[in-house]
C-alpha cells in the first residue's frame, strides 16, 4: 500500500469518513457516506470532490497553437482566452491516446488537464511530437483540484469569493480568483452532468479551501463525495471515461465524442486520415445505451450477444441511482446499434435480455 | 459492527443460524458495510445444492459484484424473495430482514467448524 500516490487532501479523508481504495495507483476515497447519498446530493444540492489526482501539463510558447492543432482532434483555434475545450488526442490509426480539457490562459499559454492514469503517457506523447517554439511542463505535482458540483454549487462558492461567479459561463474560467483567501483558477466545468465548478489551486491551499467549502456549505447540504459517486454521475450523463469508453483500440468517433473531432478544421492533426476514413465508411462500432429487460446489472467487460454472435461488450454499467434502472454503455457492432434492438448481456454465464435505449440517460433541467 | 452471539460465522463473512434441522444464512454487518449500498441480490433456486466454500449467489453494490460463499453444504429449501425488490434490507438489517437462504445441512456437524461470534469479531478487527 505504501507505493500508492496520495493527493494533498489524503490526511483529512478520515475526518469525513472517507474509505479509500487503490484507483490506478492512487489511494483515493471511493466514498465518504454512501455512493447513493453522495450521488443524490450532487443531483439535488451539491457535493465536493477531491480530483487532485488529475494531471496538468502546461503548453507555452509562440508555436503553441499550431502545435496543439496538430495534437488535438478539436479545433483549438476556437478557444478564446479564459475558455476551456473538451478534446481528444489520437494515434495515427485513430485510436485514442487521451481525452482531456484544454484551457487557454492567454495567447501562447495553455493548460492541459489529463487523466491521472495517463499523465506519463500523455507527456511522452506530447514530447515526442514537440516542435520549436513550444515548451511543455508537467505541473501535476504542484496543483490540487477540487470539484464542487450540483445545482447549489454557485450559491455556495459565491459565499467564499468576491468574484461574480454568475459571470463565468459554461466551459469558461477565471484566473486569480480568491477563494476563502487563497488564489485559484475557477472554471465552470465538471464531470457529473450538473452545473458546477472545478477549482485549481496550489497543493498547500487545498485543505483550507476544502474545509471552507464544506463548512460554509453545510447548511445547504453540501457533502464530501468520492470517486464512486463521480463514476455513477458521469455515467448517467454519458460522459466517457478513458479506459472504459475510450482506449487505444477505440476511436473518439466510435465512442460518441465526435463533437470533439473537427475533421474540417484547417490544420492537419494526428489520426485525421484514419478518422476521415471511419467517417466515410461508417464507424465499425458504436457506443450505445442499453437497459436490462430481464433481471441483472450490466458491468464493464460483460459480453453482449445477438443470438449466438458476440456483437460487443459493456464498457460501463450499474444500477442508475437517479433512474433506478439497470443500464449500461456498450460498444457494439454498428449493425446492432439501432434504438430498441434487443440484445443479450452475458452475466455470470447466463444470457440476460436487454435493449438499446437513447443516451444520455440523464440530462439536467436547464 | 454487530456480531450476534447466537450465530456462527465464516471467513467469507457469512453468518449461519441453526434452527432445529435447518440453517439460515446471510451476510454479516461487517460485509454489508464494506460493500456499501446493495442494489441487487442473486440467490439460488429452491432445491439447489450448495457446497461449502463455493459461490451460491451474488450481491451487487452500486460499484461492484461480490460472490456469496456457502458456509456449509446442503440443500436449499427456502430463499428470501423479498430481497429481489428490497436489496437495501442487506444494509439495513443484515441479520434479520436480509437472511438469504435456508438450507438442510448435508452434515449438521459442519457448523462446528465455523467461527464463534467472538472469533469472528477478532478476525475483522485484525483486518
Amino acid at each position: 500500500m505504501s507505493q500508492l500516490k496520495r493527493t494533498p487532501l489524503f490526511d483529512i479523508y478520515k475526518n469525513y469518513g472517507g474509505k479509500t481504495i487503490d484507483f490506478g495507483g492512487w489511494d483515493l476515497p471511493v466514498q465518504f457516506s454512501s455512493i447513493k447519498e453522495e450521488h443524490e446530493a450532487v443531483r439535488t444540492k451539491a457535493g465536493l470532490f477531491d480530483v487532485s489526482h488529475m494531471g496538468e501539463i502546461e503548453v507555452k510558447g509562440p508555436n503553441s497553437l499550431p502545435y496543439l492543432q496538430k495534437m488535438m482532434t478539436n479545433d483549438v483555434s476556437k478557444v478564446s482566452t479564459n475558455g476551456a475545450q473538451y478534446t481528444a488526442m489520437c494515434y495515427e490509426n485513430g485510436g485514442t491516446v487521451e481525452d482531456l480539457l484544454v484551457y487557454k490562459r492567454a495567447d501562447e499559454d495553455y493548460l492541459l488537464v489529463v487523466n491521472a492514469a495517463n499523465i506519463e503517457k500523455d507527456y511522452a506523447w506530447l514530447e515526442k511530437h514537440l516542435e520549436d517554439g513550444v515548451t511543455i511542463h508537467n505541473i501535476s505535482g504542484n496543483v490540487a483540484q477540487l470539484a464542487l458540483q450540483g445545482p447549489l454549487a454557485e450559491s455556495v462558492l459565491q459565499k467564499l469569493t468576491a468574484t461574480e461567479l454568475d459571470k463565468i459561463g459554461f466551459f469558461k474560467f477565471q484566473q486569480d480568483v480568491v477563494v476563502a483567501g487563497k488564489n485559484a483558477l475557477v472554471s465552470r466545468t465538471g464531470y457529473t452532468g450538473e452545473d458546477g465548478f472545478e477549482i485549481y489551486c496550489a497543493s498547500e491551499d487545498a485543505i483550507h479551501i476544502w474545509n471552507s467549502i464544506l463548512e460554509i456549505g453545510k447548511e445547504d447540504g453540501v457533502i464530501p463525495c468520492g470517486l464512486g459517486a463521480r463514476d455513477t454521475l458521469r455515467f448517467e450523463a454519458t460522459l466517457a471515461l478513458y479506459g472504459q469508453e475510450l482506449s487505444p483500440e477505440i476511436s473518439p468517433l466510435e465512442a460518441g465524442i465526435g463533437f470533439a473531432v473537427k475533421l474540417n478544421k484547417e490544420a492537419n492533426f494526428i489520426g485525421k486520415e484514419a478518422l476521415v476514413k471511419q467517417k466515410e465508411n461508417g464507424v465499425p462500432r458504436k457506443l450505445v445505451g442499453i437497459e436490462m429487460i430481464e433481471r441483472g446489472i450490466p458491468r464493464h467487460g460483460y459480453a453482449v450477444y445477438s443470438g449466438d454472435k458476440q456483437i460487443g461488450e459493456v464498457t460501463t454499467g450499474t444500477q442508475s441511482p437517479t433512474l433506478k434502472t439497470n443500464i449500461g454503455l456498450a460498444l457494439l457492432d454498428r449493425a446492432y446499434s439501432a434504438l430498441e434492438t434487443e440484445v443479450e448481456v452475458e452475466i455470470r454465464g447466463k444470457k440476460v435480455k436487454a435493449k438499446i435505449i437513447p443516451t444520455p440517460f440523464y440530462k439536467r433541467a436547464k | 459492527m454487530a456480531t450476534p452471539k447466537e450465530l456462527r460465522y465464516s471467513k467469507e463473512h457469512e453468518w449461519v443460524k441453526i434452527e432445529g434441522e435447518q440453517a439460515r444464512i446471510g451476510i454479516t454487518d461487517f460485509a454489508q458495510s464494506e460493500l456499501g449500498d446493495i442494489v441487487f441480490v442473486e440467490l439460488p433456486e429452491i432445491g439447489d445444492e450448495v457446497t461449502a466454500n463455493e459461490p451460491f449467489g451474488s450481491v451487487e453494490s452500486v460499484k461492484t459484484v461480490s460472490e456469496l460463499y456457502a458456509p456449509i453444504s446442503g440443500k436449499v429449501i427456502e430463499i428470501n424473495e423479498e430481497l429481489n425488490d428490497s436489496p437495501e434490507f442487506v444494509n439495513e438489517s443484515p441479520y434479520e430482514k436480509a437472511w438469504m437462504i435456508v438450507i438442510e445441512p448435508a452434515d449438521a456437524s459442519d457448523v462446528e467448524k465455523l467461527m464463534s461470534a467472538e472469533e469472528y469479531a477478532s478476525m475483522i478487527n485484525e483486518d
